[in-house]
């Protein structure tokens, strides 16, 4: 599926808080029908990456280009027209919406409900079929990850930012989830995948790039990174032999 | 039996005000969190708009076509000065701490009341008889058409409102901006165009109380803003804060308590009762009676 063109890439970022410097000049790259991850420990600057591209906050400096569109001169609510949609971390479902109403939220930028995106999302979340006319708050940790990640297709996009989507989640639902990740991409959305849970991560991505404090360490094929022992060390849990 | 139900149309009416200005307190901190104090200025400047909008532009003299005339003007008018309460008050502290908006919006409470005082003086004013006094006797039970129309048209805007906000596209993107404006921005919500949306809808409901309260109270003062202001800002607080069937309910059941404390008790005493009635309330539910939905597994 995946092609040469680039669909999306961030050069020389800079983010802060205050005096604080978050992001420290990053750059990276997404290739048309990828699936990249980006993974880092807490406080690497993976949210506030996702963050600036969905411009919820502004970019110090660097440049963020989507088709041809530069994202750093936007207003938050122009991005997802464009084409890019986020699940951001913590889910951030509408909770006392219905489960339906959060999905066709999802498709706000549209002037009309496509039926058949709804009916593959429900396809691949049956749960939130059965649960449609429900509360989103009453649903478990996973079905609002579902959600969210159901909402965020909603609009149909080309580039899905998801941000650490196994967070809080039993493991029997992180790989139903990912699994569903996987199909998403197949239908051709190019994912940019934020995650703690760098195995599982690694295992579902083509390519990832390597977080600290702000700067990008390590980028590589996901088989790259599973065998460096640097990478083993710090993100997959392995001892130094 | 009498007294009861006579107070029960007193409440009703007074009530149908108390409601339509208590949603234009809770739409606002339902976004935005921030307490409009301005909104009962708003008010207040809406009878003496209507008042001159009746005597000096149409005449004085009265016709259906005059008063839908001075309701529609006079609702235009303060829509627009709550549009521009929120640009030039509110929008520039957007990302400032809570605190400073609060000062920002006394302030816009009181150069609204000095601008109402400035204009038309510190005497009262006696609004127009814009409908005719019409009164039914039904078995003892006085009713004018005044009240008549007071609680039809406050149902008809309150039932309009909630379908808008529960049933529209525009309506699902304030109730989704008002529990995350972050979220709702990354569903392509420009929430700068919703806070707008709802100090126009507010300001609207705002000046039909204020009309209302000309026609049923007569008298009309610069500062009446704080005195009908504060009622409904109670009511917004019973009926759980934030939450728009809760502040019609509120403005509802702060009318006909208020009717019947004045009934039953003494009508000097209505203030007091009223207050009491809030502590007792907040003690109880400190969220208000349709505050904090509480999410249920099913």
């Amino acid at each position: 599926m995946t092609s040469e063109e680039i669909l999306f890439k961030i050069s020389d970022l800079e983010v802060s808080y205050g005096s604080i410097a978050a992001i420290k000049g990053i750059s990276l790259q997404v290739r048309k029908g990828e699936i990249v991850t980006i993974l880092g420990s807490n406080g690497a600057g993976k949210t506030t990456t996702m963050r600036a591209i969905s411009r919820l906050i502004k970019a110090e400096s660097g440049s963020i280009m989507f088709k041809g569109h530069e994202l750093t001169r936007l207003p938050a609510h122009k991005v997802v027209s464009l084409g890019i949609s986020h699940s951001p971390e913590g889910r951030r479902v509408f909770n006392i919406l219905s489960v339906e109403e959060n999905l066709l939220l999802g498709a706000y930028t549209k002037s009309k409900v496509d039926q058949e995106i709804l009916s593959w999302v429900y396809d691949l979340f049956p749960r939130l079929k059965e649960r449609k006319s429900q509360l989103a708050g009453t649903l478990s940790g996973g079905e609002q990850q579902m959600l969210a990640i159901g909402r965020a297709l909603m609009s149909q996009p080309e580039l899905l930012l998801l941000d650490e989507p196994s967070l809080g989640i039993a493991p029997i639902l992180v790989k139903a989830i990912f699994a569903q990740i996987k199909k998403i991409a197949a239908k051709g959305v190019t994912v940019l995948l934020v995650e703690q849970n760098a195995r599982a991560a690694l295992k579902l991505a083509d390519r990832g790039y390597v977080l600290e404090v702000g700067k990008i360490v390590f980028s590589g094929q996901s088989e790259e990174l599973l065998n460096s022992p640097r990478i083993q060390e710090a993100y997959l849990g392995k001892q130094k032999k | 039996m009498d007294i009861f139900l006579q107070q029960l149309v007193n409440g009703l009416t007074i009530g149908s005000m108390f409601a339509l200005i208590a949603l234009g307190y809770t739409m606002v901190y339902g976004v935005m969190k921030l307490i409009n104090f301005a909104h009962g200025d708003l008010v207040a400047g809406s009878a003496f708009v209507g008042l001159f909008v009746f005597t000096q532009l149409l005449g004085g003299q009265v016709s259906v076509l005059v008063v839908v005339g001075v309701f529609i003007l006079t609702i235009i008018t303060i829509a627009l000065l709550g549009f521009t309460i929120e640009r030039l008050a509110y929008r520039p502290l957007r990302s400032a701490p809570r605190l400073s908006a609060v000062v920002s919006a006394l302030g816009a409470s009181m150069v609204i009341q000095n601008g109402i005082m400035l204009l038309w003086g510190p005497q009262m004013h006696i609004f127009p008889e814009l409908l005719p006094t019409i009164i039914w006797d039904i078995g003892g039970v006085v009713v004018s058409l005044i009240q008549v129309l007071i609680m039809a048209l406050s149902m008809i805007l309150m039932v309009g409102l909630y379908l808008f906000v529960e049933k529209t596209k525009i309506g699902t993107a304030i109730r989704a901006s008002a529990i995350d404006q972050d979220a709702a921005r990354l569903m392509g919500i420009n929430v700068n165009n919703i806070i707008v949306t709802i100090f126009l809808i507010g300001s609207s409901l705002g000046a039909v109380g204020g009309l209302f309260i000309g026609l049923y109270y007569r008298g009309i003062t610069f500062n009446m803003g704080w005195q009908y202001g504060l009622y409904a800002f109670v009511a917004a607080i019973i009926g759980g804060i934030g939450n728009i069937p809760g502040a019609m309910l509120g403005g509802i059941l702060l009318g006909l308590f208020n009717a019947f404390i004045a009934g039953y008790i003494s009508s000097t005493w209505a203030d007091a009762f009223t207050f009491i009635l809030l502590i007792v309330i907040l003690i109880v539910r400190p969220t208000g009676i349709l505050g904090e939905r509480v999410a249920e597994k099913v």
